[in-house]
């Protein structure tokens, strides 16, 4: 076998195997002075959304059709890791005025 | 009884809250107390909801106004700290304190599930009350930037706590 050829199949192996799961992705979203930033997010399945709560206040992140309910602490973080596709408008439980939506697609 | 809570409601609205807003702008010394003062009252109401009521939600939302408010007035001291200013009795911190131990004195006589719906509604009433003494009167009024600052965060916590005793309330009829 001559050596470009053997390059070549690994080359060939490597794109099959390698880009079959994209990697999952952690996605940042900061609640400060009850605003929630980024408003909308948009994140695949398998991915992990982290909440800062920034404020001195306790806040939820709480879907209004109940399928998550993350609770973030004054000053710390919350996460949770994605598991269905779908569209959710969520809330804070103590603050119902802080609003936010998450899309997650396939 | 009903006529009785519906009459407390109407004077608790329609009684003429902002005094000082009325008539002229109040100083920052006068707004650091008027802010601090609506937030301990709402304190004290939520303390007397955690010895009165057995209600899980009634009891969740009175133990975050307990826990928001003392936030929200720890800063408030800090920041009068920093400016180096004492804040100032008033008619208006006067007006609610009284009004406040008036609805106390009122709410000890409840019990049960009267209690609760008294004091959600009270609670829906009072933030509604706060909310627009903050955005007509107060906000505008301060001239410190960083006063100006926590009074609109307060305004938002304030709102945030006015739709969340709506919740409640709704799940209590």
């Amino acid at each position: 076998m001559q050596p470009g050829r053997s390059v070549f199949i690994a080359a060939l192996l490597c794109g099959i195997v390698c880009a079959v799961p994209a990697r999952a992705e952690t996605i940042k979203i900061e609640m400060k002075d009850l605003v929630v930033t980024p408003a909308e997010v948009t994140a695949k399945v398998g991915d992990t959304i982290v909440w800062e709560n920034r404020d001195v206040f306790a806040h939820t992140a709480t879907a209004t059709d109940k399928s998550f309910d993350v609770m973030l602490p004054p000053k710390k973080s919350g996460s949770l890791t994605v598991k269905k596709a779908g569209t959710f408008d969520y809330f804070c439980k103590f603050h119902p005025n802080m609003k936010a939506k998450l899309i997650v697609t396939p | 009884m009903r006529v009785t809570h519906y009459a407390a409601l109407a004077a608790l609205i329609l009684s003429p809250l902002p005094a000082a807003a009325q008539n002229a702008k109040p100083t920052d010394p006068q707004i650091a107390h008027i802010a601090y003062t609506a937030g301990q009252i709402d304190i004290d109401a939520a303390k007397q909801a955690l010895k009165k009521s057995k209600n899980k939600e009634v009891r969740a939302f009175a133990e975050n106004m307990v826990k928001d408010h003392g936030a929200v007035n720890k800063q408030a001291l800090s920041l009068v700290k920093k400016l180096k200013v004492t804040p100032q009795d008033n008619p208006t911190s006067q007006a609610l304190t009284k009004q406040a131990a008036t609805k106390r004195a009122e709410f000890a006589k409840l019990s049960g599930a009267a209690f609760d719906k008294a004091y959600v509604a009270n609670e829906v009433a009072y933030h509604k009350t706060v909310d627009s003494a903050l955005e007509t009167t107060l906000i505008p009024s301060a001239s410190n930037a960083e006063l100006k600052s926590l009074l609109q965060t307060g305004l938002k916590i304030f709102q945030g706590h006015e739709q969340h005793a709506e919740h409640v309330d709704a799940a209590l009829k």
